[in-house]
């Protein structure tokens, strides 16, 4: 029999490599994942993928252009209009607002970015499908730019909050208006940051589906009109994943890897960025 | 074992910073004369020492361009907060005509049959709810422990490259899961059900294990949702377990306990109110997600208490039938149930958050003592 004191370490090692189990369990989707997606799109990848039009069903061949192209117009707009509005709110959020206001649009961001994406659809399907009564890549965006829109003000406003109060009391002392302060003080300290939220932010819409179904539409031929409806890379690969044809299983696991380079890019710049900014703030 | 104090110390300093900033920036004898707009509270741009050293130029401009730059922001911040309200009055409005038509008795009625103008909800609401379950009893306890991994046993470098790939895990998009799910996971899960179906135990004749193994299903899309919910639960009980005090581990080691002990009997006994808020805003998450259960759930609706069956969620049926709606009633039926997944996220989110930040400011309450 064990003594009191080996066991209870005993049982602490045990539960201790449960715990790294567990980790190791957390890990493991990513990289089946991973591996799955660059031996299936590996394949797949060509540069008839970015340069041809989708064929239609049974033909062989054919590409994405259409949707690449696509979905760089409308993340594109999206982002033109949710980023200066989302930094601007942050800007009055840490730099004008009092403290019960700034926790109040706080809880309001918090509680928005866990809006479902479907519904968000659903709301820029009523607020713009139904009035031009046809889908649109233009009400696409709208619905990605009001997914973004939460996220864009949460980051932002985490990084607004670490420019150190005393940078702005620098510039209070030298009789500074307050609109310089915020614009080259406090948003120009904590631009990488900023920088580094809003890709985070267009990576997050990049993925979206849910919402285009009902807005953007999708479209198989190539079309960069924001009143009409267009396809997009992600919506693309949902149709072509849940058809019947292999070849278009095919350019749906193409599309994917495009998608996660273009993602796990992103995210990677990003966290250069910030890794950058850190090194010549220490240095 | 060293508690980055990042996260505990910064938010209750920041916000001691946010209220001592018109007081510290300026000390009265210095604060220049009253201002115009009185409607604020004087601000540390309107009590700046300005009088002492502005000239007339910078003094008519700044002030000016300050009243343009602080609309054109608050507006930017109007945006933001109306955006939640907008979104609430379009959804009720976009389920009046529903409401009107079958009332909302039809939410516990189990027939959906858009063609015939029959709308009940029931089964999706089922199915939303049995897949998030399954979700979460998967993702919660997997969550927690890797959580204790992370910050109590792995050397920090090795926990900083898995936060990483847990990171990157929460960065797929869900069509892409969806994607994966079609072509690798439901084989598996094929195969699994396969083996349980013909398991010399009769394990098939158990409710939660009975029809035929088709691979898509309830448990399909419970596992895909388990996969998207555990980084967002391991994030926040990763930041959880970081504000547990330092005292409190050094008391724990001090008693004589085990890394575990201190770990079972110290830690963690802190920080469940913290996991339950976790769970709280992973399950919000979960019950919307729709494109990776959409595509491996099996569209069907109907309600069954086998893990294996074929199901539908709230989220999936308004992406399959919103395009191919056969009436204006039927867009109407597909907006309420949009209505009910806005209302069952709006009141998680809102839940959690508040309780996370009651349990941020005791717990920041001693550290700023400290």
């Amino acid at each position: 029999m064990m003594s009191s004191h080996r066991l209870r370490k005993f049982h602490g090692r045990l539960m201790e490599t449960v715990c790294l189990l567990a980790a190791l369990a957390a890990v493991v989707p990513l990289f089946a994942f991973l591996w799955h997606l660059v031996a299936m799109g590996a394949g797949a990848f060509s540069p008839a993928l970015f340069t041809h039009l989708p064929m239609p069903p049974g033909e062989l061949g054919g590409g994405l252009k259409n949707a690449i192209l696509g979905s760089v117009l409308v993340v594109g707009t999206a982002t033109v209009l949710g980023i200066p509005v989302g930094i601007g709110a942050a800007v009055f959020m840490t730099e004008f607002a009092r403290p019960s206001l700034t926790s109040a649009l706080r809880f309001a961001c918090d509680v928005l970015s866990g809006v479902p994406s479907i519904v968000m659809g659903l709301l820029a399907y009523q607020v713009v499908v139904r009035p031009m009564h046809h889908f649109s890549a233009f009400s696409g965006s709208i619905a990605l730019a009001f997914i973004m829109l939460p996220v864009v003000v949460i980051t932002t406003q985490e990084m607004l909050r670490l420019v150190p109060h005393s940078l702005r009391e620098a510039g209070h002392a030298l009789g500074i208006p307050a609109w310089r302060i915020a614009s080259s003080i406090s948003v120009r300290a904590a631009a990488p940051g900023i920088l580094t939220g809003a890709i985070l932010a267009m990576s997050r819409i990049a993925g979206e589906t849910a919402p285009m179904l009902f807005t953007s539409f999708g479209n198989p031929f190539l079309s960069m009109d924001p009143k009409a409806p267009i396809a997009t890379l992600p919506h693309t690969i949902f149709t072509y994943a849940i058809s019947p044809y292999e070849d278009w299983h095919r350019l749906a696991w193409g599309g994917a890897l495009i998608l996660v380079l273009g993602i796990l890019g992103a995210t990677l710049l990003s966290r250069l960025i910030l890794w950058w900014h850190q090194r010549s703030l220490n240095s | 074992m060293d508690a980055p104090t990042i996260v505990t110390s910064e938010l209750p300093l920041a916000d001691l910073a946010q209220k001592l900033r018109p007081a510290a920036a300026v000390p009265p004898e210095l604060a220049g004369a009253p201002t115009a707009d009185d409607v604020e509270p004087p601000s540390a741009q309107e009590t700046a020492p300005r009088a002492l050293f502005e000239d007339k130029y910078h003094r008519s401009t700044g002030r000016f361009a300050d009243r343009v730059f602080r609309l054109a922001t608050g507006s930017c911040a109007a945006v933001v907060a109306s955006l939640i309200l907008v979104v609430v009055l379009y959804m009720v409005k976009g389920s009046v005509p529903a409401f009107r038509d079958h009332g909302l008795g039809a939410i516990i009625s189990p027939v959906w049959d858009p063609t015939n103008q029959k709308y009940g909800a029931l089964a999706f609401l089922f199915g939303t709810a049995y897949t998030s379950l399954i979700g979460m009893a998967i993702a919660l306890p997997l969550a927690v422990l890797t959580a204790v991994a992370l910050v109590e046993i792995l050397p920090s470098g090795l926990a900083k490259v898995l936060s990483l790939a847990v990171e990157l895990l929460a960065a797929i998009p869900s069509v892409l899961l969806g994607l994966w799910g079609i072509f690798e996971l439901v084989p598996l899960v094929r195969r699994f059900e396969i083996s349980i179906y013909k398991s010399p135990l009769g394990l098939r004749r158990l409710p939660i294990f009975s029809g035929a193994p088709l691979g898509v299903g309830f448990l399909a899309a419970g596992l895909l949702l388990a996969i998207m919910a555990l980084p967002f639960i391991l994030s926040v009980s990763r930041e959880v377990l970081l504000q547990v005090p330092r005292a409190q581990r050094e008391a724990a080691y001090a008693l004589g306990a085990t890394r575990w002990q201190a770990i079972r009997k110290f830690i963690l006994p802190y920080s469940w109110k913290g996991i339950f808020g976790a769970s709280l805003l992973g399950l919000a998450r979960v019950l919307g997600e729709t494109m990776a259960v959409t595509m491996v759930i099996g569209n069907t609706p109907q309600i069954k208490a086998s893990l294996f069956a074929s199901g539908y969620t709230l989220a999936s049926v308004i992406a399959n039938e919103f395009t191919e709606a056969p009436s204006d009633l039927a867009i109407s039926a597909l907006i309420s149930l949009g209505l009910i997944l806005l209302l069952l996220s709006v009141t998680l989110n809102a839940a959690a958050r508040i309780m996370l930040f009651y349990l941020n400011r005791s717990a920041g309450a001693p550290q700023v003592a400290k």
